[in-house]
């Protein structure tokens, strides 16, 4: 129950995720408002990027959790392998091959995700319009990100609807129905993940690549050039 | 223009010391309206005599003949020839003990997980047998029919891949049980007494909802719905019981 409860808690959260990075599509400026939003900037006196370290800490926690809980479903040893493998071929069974997917892309996360919450706790206030183009494209993590997105987006989705058809969510009178209805809304919902999520990093590396000469050096919004430029001349 | 058809069977006797597991082909004329019951007993007459396979009813009311078709779970006897291709295999049920060729031993792993999970109703008191039984809404009784339906064939074993990789796993079959029971207003069990039986991994935490028990049970049991069910009970139940802690 736990392992629904993290897996639940963990996609809803990259939901999330996918909207505060895509506002660089919107905008330069509104991806620099959301990356300082969370470090306090707009409630606090000053900002606390410790702030997105702690927020990255509590989610590193779940997926450790999550993680650990679903170590009991992975076939433990060989035998259990083999068993699953042959079977998996002969059946021939959507849902069935689905939990490999399943199994697949969690066991990819476990090595990919744990580098990106890292990179994350360590540098909260590296987070932002330039920095995390110069991040994707001179720091070299795009490949990491193309894998992660896929990973993450097939794996939550097809746990979505691995949850709503495990707990009756959604069932209402025709449970056939509403399991074809619930497919549909799954593969609905990776090719809309895949894509606002390619576009993002597509996005990343055309600024990464354009930044490169510059890299490291930070974004400015638009209605704080003028003040900094008066600051600098000071 | 009626088919050639090539059935690739699993032939192996454990009792036979020189026995060795291995994938014998037949061949053979399709008729039309052919099953798999009538195939198998016209190799058995022309080709294999000492075959091994089980039919009883031959009408999918038994459960006897379940075996793995062309990699499926599925009842023999109401299986057409037609619906498959010219060539595919035969394998007897994984999991059940094997007793020879296509013929597997699901009375004792059925009697055990009956014994194990308590497969009838329990009652408060003796009955009193000269009294008229209670009365039961229909439409109560029609869902625990429906639940009753099961046949114990095995088909939704042999499809779970839980089933296979976790020796002690009850399966659906064993989950529709309780589900069974637990509608039933003649057993007084509560939902801490079933939680005792299947609020482990052994039971409903421990399916993943791949749901093939759902997509190939020979009689079309709800099973996807009754295991969401007892999950959303038993959970609830599993929080009470914290909380009383
Ligand atoms: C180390 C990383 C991860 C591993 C090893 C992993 C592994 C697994 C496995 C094996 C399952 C199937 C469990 C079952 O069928 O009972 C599962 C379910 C699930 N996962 Fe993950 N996962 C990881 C990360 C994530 C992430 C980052 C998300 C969020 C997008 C997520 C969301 C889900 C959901 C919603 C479920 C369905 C829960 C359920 O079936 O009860 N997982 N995970
Ligand atoms: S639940 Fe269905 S597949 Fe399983 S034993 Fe009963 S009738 Fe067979
Ligand atoms: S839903 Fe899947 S894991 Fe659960 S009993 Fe059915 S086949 Fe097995
Ligand atoms: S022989 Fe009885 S179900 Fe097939």
């Amino acid at each position: 129950m736990l392992q629904s409860l993290t897996g639940l808690a963990l996609a809803l959260f990259m939901w999330l995720h996918m909207g505060f990075v895509s506002a660089i599509l919107i905008s330069e400026d509104v991806a620099w408002a959301v990356a300082r939003f969370f470090e306090g900037y707009f409630f606090l006196p000053r900002p606390q990027a410790w702030l997105v370290s702690s927020f990255v800490a509590v989610i590193s926690l779940l997926f450790a959790l999550h993680a650990l809980l679903a170590l009991r479903k992975f076939p433990a040893d060989w035998r259990q392998y083999r068993i699953a493998a042959t079977h998996g071929s002969r059946l021939r069974h959507g849902d069935t091959v689905l939990w490999f997917v399943q199994v697949a892309t969690g066991f990819a996360m476990f090595f990919l995700a744990p580098v990106h919450l890292y990179a994350m706790f360590m540098h909260p206030d590296l987070i932002g319009p330039y920095a995390s183009a110069d991040r994707v494209w001179t720091g070299g993590f795009w490949p990491l990100y193309l894998a992660l997105l896929f990973a993450v987006e097939v794996h939550g989705s097809v746990g979505l609807y691995r949850l709503a058809v495990k707990w009756g969510w959604f069932e209402g009178g025709d449970a056939r129905a509403s399991r074809r209805r619930l497919k549909i809304a799954m593969w609905g919902l990776i090719a809309f993940l895949l894509t606002l999520g390619l576009t993002t990093l597509m996005a990343e590396i055309r600024m990464g690549v354009e930044h490169a000469p510059r890299a490291g050096e930070r974004y400015v919004p638009t209605w704080q050039r003028g003040v900094t430029a008066a600051e600098e001349a000071r | 223009m009626s088919r050639r058809l090539k059935i690739s069977v699993f032939r192996h006797n454990p009792r036979d010391p020189q026995s060795v597991p291995r994938l014998v082909d037949y061949e053979l004329d399709e008729q039309p309206g052919m099953t798999l019951f009538i195939a198998l007993n016209a190799i058995r007459d022309t080709q294999a005599p000492d075959l091994n396979f089980d039919f009883v009813c031959r009408a999918g009311v038994c459960g006897a003949c379940a075996m793995v078709v062309d990699g499926r779970p599925g009842l023999a006897c109401r299986t057409l020839t037609n619906t498959l291709p010219d060539a595919f295999s035969l394998y007897p049920l994984p999991v059940f003990r094997l007793v020879a060729d296509l013929s597997v031993d699901t009375g004792r792993w059925m009697r055990e997980l009956a014994e194990r999970l308590q497969t009838w109703v329990h009652l408060e008191a003796e009955p009193e047998l000269d009294r008229l039984e209670a009365r039961m809404e229909p439409a109560l009784a029609e869902g625990v029919y429906e639940l009753d339906r099961c046949i114990e064939c095995g088909c939704c074993i042999a499809a779970c891949a839980t089933a296979q990789m976790r020796e002690g796993f009850v399966g659906a079959v064993g989950l529709n049980k309780i589900a069974r029971f637990r509608l039933d207003p003649a057993d007084t069990r509560a939902d801490a007494d079933f939680y005792e039986l299947i609020g482990s991994d052994e039971g409903i935490f421990g399916c993943m909802s791949l749901l093939a028990c759902n997509d190939l049970c020979p009689k079309e049991l709800p099973l996807q719905t009754q295991l969401a069910w007892l999950r959303r009970k038993m959970a609830g139940q599993g929080i009470r019981w914290l909380r009383r802690r």
